[in-house]
């Protein structure tokens, strides 16, 4: 019985884990530009595909394999440029319009960006063999954790505290607050607004981009697969309330541990139970569980 | 009399593209009347797509899911001995219109972002429980489709290529103007100017007595009904259902289509799903990565050129009568 439920929690929180930091991106994106990135999950593969390619050279390289998670970090943050790149060349023309249209603008992305990862790396999976077994595994209670698993949690928690860390103790992260809730007064109090688009969306960028690296060791890297952590990132932000960090986080928990449950007991139905209880929430808590009524 | 002058030319328009459109198959080569099948799906889809965008402000992108309703349909219909393309198409309307108003019953509850969420989520779901479900659906594989009975007829003895440019082509040209004329009536009827309304100021159409909720929901019914008509007479042409028909890629054709040719006009959709359909055909032929380029082109038209085709032309001709 306990281990039955370490095994759960164990593969539910490294889901949360990749899923909140797909998530945090959205939120901190919606948050400051109000916009929804629907290529998010592109980066997500984008950061994986990249990932895969870094340890590979490191490793012929002679890295020693527990050293790997280095290069899919720094895979993670190099894809930084691409953001940057995104924001300022497309995504700032469109500030002004009809949301849809900003929408629609990162649903062009997303198909840009796709073809853009099968130009460079094919449609054949790849494969990074050797790192996760090189992490071995931890006895908790009768169940094996893999040793991998524990890493990714430990990242994403340490990024999530230096994310909350940003937000209420440096410069940059007031503005960013001040400028999520009030984009005008900001920018009429001196913000200059497009460096601070600019960053935010590159900050968001490269979390998706760190969580699609962080996950290569566990699963080949496919072309499709950023679709279904897409969804689950909805999930999060819907369930959380969008523009929360405490939300994507406390949601990413959530819809991990929904998740694991689902595919231990009824695999094939995973997504659409993680799909009802959005729509539950949806129907009792529209704005979120995490978002303070007014 | 500049007014009668307009109308006339309208019309003449519309005879001159009415004929072309008949006596295409004589004309063209096969390749490309087999091209224009694929427009006729399309544009229905799309019509029903924009009734929901571009009439009622309601941004879905998961209208795949229909798409794949409809072609599913066909799919298990013949595999349960129904032949008649007639009743198929009934059926296709009557169970494309009974997930819309359940789908439809959820989602036109919720705003902008949490709606476009939700209808792309349903459009995957639907996705992965046809990838899934291998044993009834042909999982990434598909089911084949042989042609249905059109009008009580078994054609099957015919070559199916000479087939689709002559007999198919009339039918879908016949059910494709039905569905435009259909969709005229129901835009210029009282429901349709709600829809309008309902899109420019919700709160003011609430007010004056409109039930923003209700005419939603039928406004969804509708439109899923359109696009799995789409889905479905697209269907005997390929001769093949797959999963990729509910994948939101195919939803982004449908957005593109609508805002390539300008989703504020009621012809908008159908002049992009042209444009879109003879482009794809025409790219897919010589470049791999043709997403990209359209990709690129959702996103000039989105930054360039939110009013599309139509919105290009009707600003042309505002120029030339001197106006801004």
């Amino acid at each position: 019985m306990i281990t039955d439920i370490v095994v759960v929690l164990g593969s539910a929180l490294f889901y949360s884990a990749t899923v909140f930091l797909v998530a945090a991106g959205l939120q901190v994106v919606y948050g400051v530009q109000k916009v929804v990135n629907l290529a998010c999950g592109s980066f997500f593969v984008l950061g994986a595909y990249t990932g895969s390619t870094f340890v590979k050279v490191a490793q012929d390289l002679g890295l020693h394999p527990i050293l790997s998670f280095l290069p899919l970090i720094v895979a993670g943050f190099s894809l930084f440029f691409v953001g940057l790149i995104v924001e300022r060349g497309l995504l700032n023309f469109v500030y002004k319009q009809n949301a849809h249209f900003q929408f629609l603008l990162t649903f062009a992305i997303a198909l840009m960006l796709d073809d853009v990862i099968k130009f460079i790396w094919g449609h054949a999976p790849r494969v990074v063999s050797g790192v996760y077994t090189a992490y071995g595994r931890i006895d908790l209670f009768g169940a094996a954790i893999p040793g991998y698993n524990l890493v990714v949690i430990l990242s994403s928690c340490i990024i999530a505290v230096l994310i909350g860390y940003m937000f209420s103790r440096t410069r940059f992260g007031k503005i960013v607050r001040a400028a999520a809730e009030n984009r005008y007064m900001a920018n009429a109090l001196g913000v200059n607004m497009n460096v601070v688009f600019a960053k935010v969306f590159t900050m968001g960028t490269v979390l998706g981009t760190l969580g699609g690296a962080l996950v290569i060791p566990s699963r080949a890297a496919m072309p499709d697969m950023g679709w279904e952590l897409m969804m689950m990132s909805f999930a999060v932000i819907t369930i959380g309330g969008l523009g929360t960090m405490k939300g994507a986080f406390f949601g990413s928990l959530l819809v991990g541990i929904i998740r694991s449950i689902a595919i231990f007991t009824f695999p094939k139905v995973e997504l659409l139970v993680v799909y009802v209880v959005v729509i539950g929430v949806l129907s009792f808590r529209p704005q979120g569980l995490f978002v303070k009524m007014d | 009399m500049a007014f009668k002058a307009q109308l006339t030319g309208k019309i003449m328009f519309g005879i001159v593209v009415g004929v072309i459109l008949f006596l295409f198959p004589k004309i063209a080569s096969q390749h490309f009347s087999l091209v224009m099948l694929g427009f006729f799906a399309s544009a229905i889809a799309v019509l029903g797509f924009n009734l929901l965008f571009g009439y009622t402000g309601l941004l879905s992108i998961g209208h795949s899911l229909f798409f794949a309703v409809g072609a599913y349909t066909v799919a298990f219909s013949m595999r349960s001995s129904i032949f008649s393309m007639e009743l198929i198409l009934l059926i296709t309307l009557l169970v494309s219109g009974l997930i819309a108003a359940l789908v439809g019953a959820i989602c036109v509850r919720y705003t902008d972002i949490h709606f476009s969420i939700l209808t792309f989520a349903f459009a995957m779901l639907l996705y992965s429980f046809i990838v899934k479900f291998y044993y009834v659906t042909g999982g990434d594989d598909g089911l084949r489709v042989l042609m249905p009975h059109l009008l009580g007829f078994n054609h099957s003895a015919v070559p199916k290529m000479q087939f689709l440019m002559e007999t198919y082509y009339y039918y879908a040209l016949i059910v494709a103007c039905l569905a435009t004329w259909a969709m005229w009536r129901i835009v210029t009827s009282y429901f349709g100017l709600s829809l309008k309304a309902i899109r420019d100021n919700p709160v003011k159409a609430e007010y004056l007595g409109i039930n923003i909720s209700r005419y939603r929901w039928f406004a969804f019914i509708i439109s899923g009904m359109y696009t799995a008509l789409g889905g479905a007479l697209l269907v005997p042409v390929i001769g093949h259902v797959d999963p990729t028909l509910s994948h939101w890629f195919q939803s982004g054709q449908f957005i593109l289509m609508t805002v390539l040719g300008g989703f504020t006009y009621f012809l908008g959709p159908i002049l992009g799903s042209l444009v879109f359909t003879y482009l794809q055909d025409t790219l897919m032929s010589v470049f791999q990565y043709w997403r990209f380029f359209f990709g690129a082109l959702l996103a000039f038209v989105v930054i360039v050129a939110p009013g599309g085709i139509m919105g290009g032309i009707d600003s042309l001709q505002k120029k030339k009568k001197g106006g801004v």
